[in-house]
């Protein structure tokens, strides 16, 4: 079996294995060492999507990542991936693809008819066209052209594959394989340095595997694999093939996205489908290279197109003839390289040189091989619509505006060469300033301004003598910094083929009468006209010229139309092109996955979960558990069939009726020591602390400097220079920062240590008005009498040998105890009680329930303490000290803050005594009002009161105090609910505190 | 991503660190009078800086300790870090 287009022998691909693939439906084979690319043009195959826009035809312009056409959706071992370029995706046994953009197929798209209404989408089109009527755009606009929009579908299932964070470090990290990058790379790692190489293709060598040269008396490619074999040979360098570097960030931090299963028909166990690796070097070593860039010609689209280095590469590595007949159009010496190449592999191409006249080695071998060399000659249109049949050509006078007579000229593929634009994104990135370099014609990096230096034909050097040499002297230079070696290196000698100067022409003028498509951006059909107009329409900065025109944008980021563009910018503006000046170079320089960007933190892994040591309790009975921050926490205890409001109702109820058991292990701890520790506690919570006796406990309220509660909760004096402190479950991270940098900061002079305890005591409340008579049973030995152990009163007992911190307060306003023993003897202490408990009836009790006791209460948590309110506004002014002087007091006097009409917590109750008015409800005077209707409060928090058996609400509402007793209207657009209510206090259950100093 | 040279633990990355504002700013002494302007330019004004800039972050997982930062806002460079008691020449 042979392929049409691939050559007898050559190339580095491997022919003893034969790789079978799927295209748009059709099967094909390749070889191992193919891209879907080359193995499609192997087999004739050109026509692989649509242009973004007209719908136009399309095939492969470039040979890997400049790619602007051959993006598909790849299918891949059950997964499917769109925006895959099909010049960087390795084949595999059993690799399928699709045409992206085109429907029903790519051979018959009806998208295409926009092609013929072309005169009617120009630049700014959507923009101008879409916008009214204003009431199309919903239904008629959006949903067209998101259907005509994007490349390709993202898959809507989980994706199986694992991606993987690497963090890394190293001396001197290299941005590419090419000459100047194994040399850089050779010289730093002969003096010890600690090297990275990347290479974003799967073959080492860059430009030395296609181009005809000798290093040190060896063909380039042979060079390149001598040093890499070393280099691999040296415990202090990593090679990295398929990872390409993409962001240059701060402090020398680069970001390279590795290829680890992609080339395989699936991922390997345990392997990642990528690694994204964060490096940190100390210096960076850029030899990115540069990219071929197109003329400008009319339909320079058609399929059979493409850049001249790329025809070269497809014949040089893969085998691949991209023509029979091929026509060369160049305005330097690589177009030359180019038809040399085919003409040893028996095919005669033709070269069109705009120049007059150039001599050089290189034109001189094609001349002595009898190559078809046409001067002053030019492409003026490409014929053909799924595939180039012919071109018109014709002579060009020397100032490049009259163009002879129009020839035709039979061909089936055209190969371009408008010279090299140097890959500077990475430089850009760094922050460093391009310059323009006239004689190239292009930007390269100005002054380094991070530890970057770009060095070959990424700084704008094509002589691979002078790459060479400068790239093994800085390699030795910026390693010798670090490692103080100085390993001297002998320089090869280079055998290279001069070249002339190339010409600076970059666009065919239209002949008389003709209006052909002069595409600059291939990706989204940016056609000369196109900028024309933005031009026209006064668009003068390019960063507006490319967001009005989409120069430059979606995947390939114009990597072979931005300095056309350019170009043409400067052209019609009469200006240079350094003043035009180019747009940003923004990380990434190539598409990333979302997926190796995400990681490892995917689903369960998004966040740390933490659970209490009683958690297999819990889920042993039936809890269903809800995220408090990254905690789990039973919400309810799931009896028979039971929902939550039924089980949350039945096990609040037991805490009023019995005794209920919570786990509050989750609450934040703090604790506390230092003979200044009462003065800290004193200077952070607004009440007085420090009178507290020893073996007492304290509810304090702490705020903000902008007088804003932060946190509240209990601190217990252990012992004299020691406290317990309490925090939400929510703020405990916050809190002791907030310590710390009061401490740290701002009075350095108080001799007090904070660290965190959380983790280390497991917590369990017991509250109801059994609750004595059970603690009794647990601490036998024990005073646990209202006289022994007061409400706020703290004793250590010994619980069945563990030894326990008993503390008297209550959340839930009953009757109520706290329980902590350390966190190992957690599951210990939780068996006991419920154990002991049982002939109390204990029952576990969740969030939910513990929600609706301190709600019926009117004790205040997370939904009133939300950052926007007082202490006064939670009716907690009475722990707001006047002698003293506290965090956040001076902030309590701003004249909002002692408004007359201050909101205030008040609580709620529907007239029906049936309605449960949703969170998050207004409370206004009038429902019928018109919109916007003043809003008087807002509903914080709903419970179902287990004591009245009816709803009960708290909120916030504006001059709270005054209200009590007033009738309003609770709205909840959401849940299109307007519930009459009335205003009562927020102390709805035992508003005189008895049952906890019971 | 920054790289910032923790005075107690070394060079670390951005990650390990919380930003925590200008580091010039002095809270007011406590029990002292202190008018409407002074306070609000100590809970709310902060200058917006291009340039030099002398800022607080903490080691919050590394050393858990407030360092000073003195960083360029435009470029990012950072010049000097100095520990929270140290005085800033």
């Amino acid at each position: 079996m042979t392929q049409a287009f691939r050559i007898e022998n050559g190339g580095l691909i491997n022919r003893d294995k034969k790789l079978s693939f799927k295209f748009n439906g059709k099967n094909y084979f390749g070889y191992e060492g193919d891209t879907l690319a080359s193995a499609l043009l192997a087999n004739g195959v050109h026509l692989v999507g649509r242009s973004f826009k007209y719908h136009r035809p399309r095939g492969f312009f470039g040979a890997g990542v400049d790619e602007p056409y051959a993006v598909v959706q790849l299918y891949r071992n059950g997964e499917t991936e769109p925006n895959i370029k099909a010049t960087e995706q390795e084949l595999f046994e059993g690799l399928e693809a699709k045409s992206v953009n085109c429907w029903p197929s790519v051979n018959f798209d009806i998208g295409a008819i926009n092609n013929f209404l072309k005169i009617f989408l120009p630049a700014g089109f959507y923009y101008k066209t879409f916008m009214w009527p204003k009431s199309f755009w919903y239904r008629i606009y959006e949903p067209f052209i998101r259907k005509a929009a994007g490349l390709g579908v993202a898959s809507t299932k989980h994706d199986k594959e694992r991606y993987e964070h690497k963090y890394e470090y190293c001396d001197l990290l290299i941005a590419g394989s090419g000459p100047s990058g194994l040399a850089g790379a050779y010289a730093a790692a002969k003096n010890g340095a600690k090297v990275i190489l990347a290479e974003d293709k799967p073959r080492f060598g860059g430009s030395l595997l296609t181009s005809d040269v000798n290093i040190g008396n060896q063909s380039g490619k042979d060079w390149a694999e001598g040093i890499i074999a070393e280099l691999k040979t040296m415990p202090n360098v990593v090679v990295k093939n398929r990872s390409q570097i993409f962001g240059y960030y701060d402090h020398n931090m680069l970001v390279m996205s590795e290829k680890v299963s992609d080339h395989l028909p699936s991922t390997k166990k345990y392997h990642p489908n990528k690694r994204l690796w964060y490096i940190r070097a100390k210096e960076v070593l850029i030899s990115s290279g540069s990219i071929e860039r197109p003329i400008v010609f009319g339909n320079n689209d058609t399929p059979g197109v493409m850049l001249s280095s790329a025809a070269k590469e497809y014949l040089k590595v893969y085998g691949v003839l991209v023509g029979r007949k091929p026509l060369v159009f160049t305005n330097n010496d690589s177009g030359y390289e180019t038809a040399i190449e085919f003409k040893k592999h028996g095919v005669d191409p033709v070269v069109l040189d705009s120049r007059k006249n150039a001599e050089s080695e290189i034109i001189d071998e094609a001349k002595n091989l009898g190559i078809n060399i046409k001067n002053s000659y030019v492409v003026v249109a490409a014929q053909g619509y799924k595939k180039v049949k012919s071109a018109d050509i014709a002579t060009i006078s020397e100032d490049k505006k009259q163009l002879g007579k129009i020839e035709s000229i039979q061909c089936d593929c055209i190969c371009v060469s408008g010279f090299w634009t140097p890959t500077i994104h990475l430089a850009s990135q760094s922050g460093n300033k391009t310059k323009f370099k006239e004689e190239i014609d292009a930007f390269v990096p100005g002054q380094s301004k991070q530890n970057e230096i770009t060095l070959g034909a990424a700084n704008g050097v094509f002589s691979l003598d002078e790459t060479l040499k400068t790239s093994f002297k800085a390699g030795s230079e910026l390693s010798k910094k670090i490692t103080e070696n100085d390993n001297e290196i002998a320089i090869p000698n280079v055998v290279e083929k001069k070249s002339s100067q190339h010409d600076k022409f970059w666009c065919v003028p239209l002949p008389k009468g003709k209006n052909y498509k002069r595409f600059l951006d291939f990706q989204n059909d940016v056609a000369v006209s196109d900028i024309e107009i933005a031009l026209r329409e006064g668009y003068r900065s390019i960063e507006h010229v490319k967001r009005y025109t989409t120069l430059g944008m979606a995947t390939d980021q114009g990597k072979t139309s931005n300095l056309n563009g350019l170009q043409l910018v400067s052209e019609i503006e009469n200006k240079v092109v350094p003043a035009v000046g180019h747009t940003t170079f923004r990380p990434p320089y190539t598409p990333v996955s979302i997926g190796a960007i995400v990681g490892r933190e995917v689903g369960k892994h998004s966040k740390p979960t933490r659970k209490s040591p009683m958690h297999s309790w819990h889920e042993k009975n039936n809890a269903v558990f809800v995220d408090a921050g990254i905690w789990l926490r039973p919400r309810y205890y799931k009896r028979g069939n039971e929902n939550l409001f039924e089980a949350s109702k039945r096990e609040a109820k037991n805490v009023r009726t019995n005794v209920g058991v919570c786990d509050v292990t989750t609450l934040g701890k703090i604790d506390v020591k230092g003979p200044d520790a009462a003065e800290l506690l004193n200077r952070v919570y607004t009440n007085a602390w420090l009178k507290l006796p020893v073996g007492k406990a304290r509810y304090g309220v702490m705020l903000r400097e902008d007088g804003i509660v932060m946190d509240d909760g209990t601190t217990t004096r252990i012992s004299e220079n020691h406290y317990h402190m309490t925090t939400t479950t929510a703020q405990a991270a916050n809190v002791l920062s907030h310590l710390e940098y009061y401490l740290q900061l701002v009075w350095p002079e108080l001799n007090v240590n904070v660290v965190s305890t959380t983790e280390q005591w497991a917590g369990a409340a017991i509250a109801g008005p059994k609750s004595r008579d059970l603690l009794q049973k647990l601490f036998p030995n024990s005073d646990v009498s209202n006289e022994g152990l007061p409400f706020m009163g703290y004793m250590e007992g010994d619980l069945f040998g563990v030894k326990a911190r008993i503390f008297r307060i209550s959340f839930s306003g009953e009757l109520a105890y706290e329980v902590n023993v350390e966190s190992d003897y957690g599951n210990f202490m939780w068996e006991k009680i419920i154990e002991v408990g049982e002939k109390f009836n204990i029952q576990p009790y969740g969030t939910e329930a513990l929600s609706t006791l301190r709600i019926e209460m009117g004790h205040v948590a997370g939904s009133e303490l939300d950052g926007r309110t007082i202490p006064f506004d939670n009716a907690l002014e009475g722990l707001v000290s006047k002698k003293k002087d506290f965090i956040g007091k001076r902030s309590l006097q701003r004249s909002a803050f002692i408004a007359e009409d201050r909101q205030r917590i008040v609580g709620v109750v529907p007239l029906d005594k049936q309605t449960s008015i949703p969170e998050g409800s207004h409370l206004v005077k009038d429902d019928k009002a018109p919109l916007p209707n003043p809003k008087l409060g807002h509903i914080s928090a709903s419970c179902w009161s287990v004591e009245y058996d009816n709803p009960f609400s708290l909120a916030i509402l504006k001059d709270g105090k005054n209200m009590i007793g007033q009738k309003l209207f609770a709205m909840s657009p959401l849940k299109n609910k307007v519930i009459p209510v009335e205003i009562v206090s927020s102390h709805y259950v035992d508003p005189k505190g008895e049952r906890v100093r019971s | 991503m920054l790289y910032i040279n923790c005075p107690h633990c070394g060079m670390r990355s951005q990650n390990e660190f919380s930003y925590g504002g200008d580091a010039s700013v002095k809270r007011p002494e406590l029990n002292i009078e202190v008018s409407d302007q002074e306070w609000d330019n100590f809970v709310y004004n902060r200058k917006s800086l291009r340039g030099k800039h002398l800022e607080l972050w903490q080691h919050i997982s590394g050393c858990r300790q407030w360092i000073k930062v003195e960083r360029d806002t435009a470029t990012h460079e950072i010049f000097r870090t100095f520990k929270a008691d140290e005085e800033v020449a």
